[in-house]
């Protein structure tokens, strides 16, 4: 079995596969951007991306994923390997404090813009009920989503490059 | 993204939006071992015996500790001894941890925990805190005598003659819950002994020199073998103070007894079963006014249900006490306040500390008495409030600062267009089934510890060869910005590039102990230490650079990377100067200390000047509620601070945003529903804080009066922003609707926690 992460393949013996996805990730392949939170998929925290969509992956195992393609935080990145604009956005629009629930929230955010170039703030927080934060109260966050939507109109139709990274 | 102006700057970010940050979870170290606590089920109990020959003899465990394992002081606290880092008389609250397993793996830890038994007679639990002020109710601590915690009173004037020559007297009742501060991370700590024996601490705290107290303690070891290192940290809101110190004090002990890294990383059951909370008030609460609406007099009681250990209770009720009266002036005051020990949860620090629960009080009791008199309560609200030269109910002169009070109201009064959205409100009747309302609140707020502590900070500014600049203090980064503020306020005093600094992230063994990182004094203490540092720093620079240039070291100015002489124009840059001073033998070091000018407390009278400085803050909000359902909706919120001076804007907006919405939550969804003094919901499915959908559009209007006392000029901002939406809520659920509520939350459909929770684990 394998799975690819970050448009890297790694084959995935049986036993790993009852493993928990969050330790999978963050242990093994050693990617600590996603974040443990609650456990049992109430916070978002743990969100990855599965095949675009996102998946709180703390009650997910790592046989669930294979053959499918996980993004994480490390894997999203920007035209010539800088910041993704959907990261800069977040920047600039003072959306980080303590940033544990960031790398899910952008990742979260990723996903609707790839789906839905132009959303309105309330189909955003819509989007991003999923995904708790206690320190901003979404205000900027929503800001930086509403910002960077426009950079996704150019993305043309099909899997986005930055989802397929190179390794 | 020609879309977005940037402006928004924080040193942390790029690392944060790439998932890079470390925080303590994440760090890894060989032969690293993992930790997890034992509980019992019991909520007070005398304990007989912990067994734990079982959990030793469980598959991958390495040790088992318990109080026994103790070489230094199991009993600790800021204020009183009582905390027990593990249980060794009596198990007090259903959070009290008997034991602590070491495994090779997390989860053969946690396997291991539950073969742990604990031996121990049941008591009485006492769970009420004003049964527990009776006589002969069961005590938390019998070596206590009591399970009174403490008293503060405010004795102003004469009530009794207040209430006599009033024309309306109210007295009514109010109730808070018990709140948790749901950081998005849990509790963490990383120990190991380096090789020079020192224990290294990585963790999750807002306060490295607290936790080295606690951890030099329980290990017996002077603070100068414990090194505390500041951890990036996901949430604290004054929640990552004791239990976060605990958590790092067994961890400490693990690896001192062991010799090998540990890793405790908390579960959110744990946590939210062991860690204090916000503390639940009972208010009863007296006003008696003219008929014209003047305040002649107030006289309140409260209650603050302590739980089983002391933590900070008596300055988290102090601030209560002193803030009594909200930001009014009122000539008669007696108030009497009870901090009481119960075996519920703990409660101590959470943003606010003491503040949201009187507010909500005081300014529901505002409109209370507004519509009972029937004049405006924004009339009551002018009247009354604090004004330049006015003298707070403790006998403090507000005549050295900006008092703002009248400003941040009528800022928000006319950004919000108030008074048009007041005269729409339903008031509970007509047919609409949204019911609109729209409802206000405002506070003063004592900046930083007050009398409650000694209060003084330290910055060091350390310029390098290269003429790069590191800058360090004694106030910890907890996600607020407060690294990225003190870079700012570097680059403004030496008139430098912000891209020239870079902050040093305190270790407890190099920056001197500058207290714990709460109170919103971060900006305030450690911004004035960096100040005064540069200001030093600047003298010796100046003194090199008036040599260089032949002029006077007075009439040098920093700015854009240079020094100048003032007149004639000629300079030298910021980096030939560090170079003339390297050349000369000296260095372009400098340390600065800012100590919070004087303050004073008489406690028999309750009288005194409680705080060197006061912010000010409005917030105001509309909503509908359904008539059907109760169901609130909200539609938009304003809140107006007077912060003094604004260092980092984004960040000062995020702290608004964030207070609020932590208001919100406060207001409307949040309670720890206890069961015989076990926590029901111990996860945040069931514990719900709000979700994006729940708060509305917010705007923030920064107002700066910089002040004297600041060597910045700016003052406060985390607290004041999350001790107003509770009032606001209420009382704009009373003009949509006509109902007062004095409870929190507020459940317009009824409709209690339990049952929330239920229907939400059903569905």
């Amino acid at each position: 079995m394998t799975i690819t992460v970050n448009g890297r393949d790694y084959p995935v013996h049986e036993a790993q596969g009852e493993m928990r996805l969050i330790q999978f990730i963050r242990e093994d392949l050693d990617l600590t951007g996603v974040k443990n939170a609650c456990d049992i998929g109430a916070c978002g925290a743990c969100t990855l991306l599965v095949d675009e969509q996102p998946m709180r992956i703390c009650t997910t195992r790592v046989k669930d994923v294979a053959g499918h393609r996980v993004l994480t935080i490390e894997g999203l990145r920007g035209d010539g390997g800088g910041l993704h604009p959907l990261q800069q956005a977040f920047i600039d629009a003072g959306a980080i404090q303590c940033g544990f629930c960031t790398p899910g929230m952008v990742l979260t955010a990723h996903a609707l813009l790839l789906h839905h170039a132009r959303p309105s703030r309330a189909e955003i927080r819509r989007a991003i009920y999923t995904n708790l934060c206690r320190c901003t109260g979404y205000q900027q966050i929503v800001d930086a989503i509403e910002a960077a939507a426009v950079c996704y109109e150019q993305i043309p139709h099909g899997i986005p490059e930055t989802l397929n990274p190179r390794p | 993204m020609a879309d977005v102006i940037p402006g928004a700057w924080r040193n942390d970010a790029i690392a944060k939006v790439t998932g890079r940050t470390k925080y303590a979870d994440d760090l890894k170290f060989v032969n690293m071992v993992y930790a997890a606590p034992v509980y019992s089920d019991f909520v007070h109990a005398r304990l007989i015996a912990v067994h734990t020959e079982n959990a030793e003899r469980a598959e991958g465990v390495v040790r088992v500790l318990t109080a026994r394992d103790v070489p230094g002081a199991n009993r600790y606290g800021q204020i009183v001894h009582d905390f027990r880092v593990f249980a060794d008389d009596k198990i007090r609250y259903h959070g009290d941890v008997v034991a602590l397993v070491i495994a090779h793996t997390r989860d053969q830890a946690i396997r291991a925990a539950d073969l742990v038994r604990v031996e121990a007679e049941p008591l009485p639990a006492v769970l009420d805190p004003e049964e527990a002020l009776r006589e002969g109710a069961p005590l938390v601590h019998e070596d206590h005598g009591t399970n009174l915690i403490n008293t503060h009173r405010v004795r102003r004037g004469d009530v009794e003659s207040g209430f006599r020559s009033s024309d309306l007297v109210i007295e009514e009742h109010f109730e808070t819950q018990f709140v948790e501060h749901a950081y998005m991370e849990p509790e963490v700590a990383v120990c190991r002994v380096r090789d020079d024996g020192v224990v290294e601490v990585h963790g999750s705290m807002q306060h490295p020199f607290s936790t080295r107290r606690f951890v030099s303690a329980l290990l017996g070891m002077p603070l100068s073998e414990v090194e505390v290192i500041g951890t990036p940290m996901g949430g604290g809101f004054g929640g990552k103070d004791d239990t976060a110190a605990i958590v790092c004090a067994r961890a400490a002990l693990a690896a001192k007894l062991t010799g090998v890294p540990v890793k405790l990383m908390y579960r959110r059951d744990w946590s939210i079963r062991e860690s204090y909370k916000r503390h639940p008030y009972r208010v009863s609460y007296k006003m008696g006014l003219t008929r014209d609406g003047m305040i002649k007099a107030v006289q309140c009681r409260i209650v603050a249900d302590g739980g089983a250990y002391c933590s900070v209770t008596p300055w988290v009720t102090w601030r209560s006490t002193v803030q009594c009266c909200g930001p009014y002036d009122v000539p008669n005051v007696h108030c009497d306040t009870f901090g009481v020990y119960t075996n519920n949860i703990v409660t101590g620090a959470m943003r606010g500390f003491g503040s949201p629960q009187m507010n909500f009080v005081v300014d529901s009791m505002i409109e209370i008495v507004a519509n009972r008199l029937n004049i405006p309560a924004l009339d009551i609200r002018r009247k009354n409030m604090v004004k330049q030269g006015s003298v707070t109910i403790t006998g403090q002169a507000l005549d050295d600062h900006t008092v703002a009070m009248g400003q941040v109201l009528d800022t928000v009064v006319k950004e919000f267009d108030y008074e048009t959205k007041l005269a729409r409100c339903a008031h509970g009747k007509g047919d609409e089934e949204e019911q609109y309302g729209v409802g206000l609140a405002m506070s003063y707020r004592g900046v930083s510890l007050g009398a409650e502590g000694v209060d003084f900070c330290a910055a060091m500014i350390n310029v390098q060869a290269d003429g790069s600049v590191l800058v360090e203090t004694g106030i910890h980064e907890n996600g607020q910005g407060a690294e990225s503020a003190m870079v700012l306020l570097t680059a403004q005093e030496l008139g430098i590039r912000k891209e020239r600094v870079r902050y040093r992230r305190a270790s407890t063994s190099v920056i001197p102990d500058s207290g714990t990182t709460v109170a919103s004094r971060g900006t305030i203490m450690g911004g004035g230490a960096v100040v005064l540092a540069a200001k030093e720093l600047r003298q010796k620079m100046a003194c090199v650079a008036a040599h260089m240039l032949q002029c006077s070291a007075e009439s040098i100015i920093f700015r854009d990377e240079r020094l100048m002489a003032e007149g004639n124009g000629n300079a030298v840059t910021f980096d030939q100067t560090v170079e003339e001073m390297f050349r000369r033998k000296q260095f372009p070091h400098a340390f600065g200390v800012f100590q919070a000018p004087n303050v004073t407390w008489d406690e028999d009278h309750g009288q005194g000047k409680a705080y060197f400085t006061w912010v000010y803050g409005c917030q105001a909000v509309e909503l509908t509620v359904n008539r059907t359902t109760g169901k609130v909706s909200l539609l938009n919120a304003i809140a107006a601070h007077d912060v003094g001076r604004a260092v980092n804007r984004e960040m000062l907006e995020g702290q608004f945003f964030g207070g609020m919405a932590m208001g919100i939550g406060y207001a409307l969804h949040e309670e720890l529903v206890l069961d015989g003094g076990r926590i029901v919901n111990t996860n945040l499915n069931t514990y719900r804080i709000p979700r994006s959908l729940d708060v509305p559009e917010m705007k923030a209007i920064i107002v700066e009066n910089p002040d004297p006392h600041s060597p910045s000029g700016a003052k406060s901002i985390g607290e004041p922003t999350n001790e107003l939406m509770a009032p606001a809520v209420a009382n704009a659920i009373h003009n949509a609707t006509g109902v007062r509520h004095h409870r929190l939350p507020i459940r317009p459909g009824g409709t209690s926690t339990r049952a929330r929770m239920r229907k939400s684990v059903g569905g």
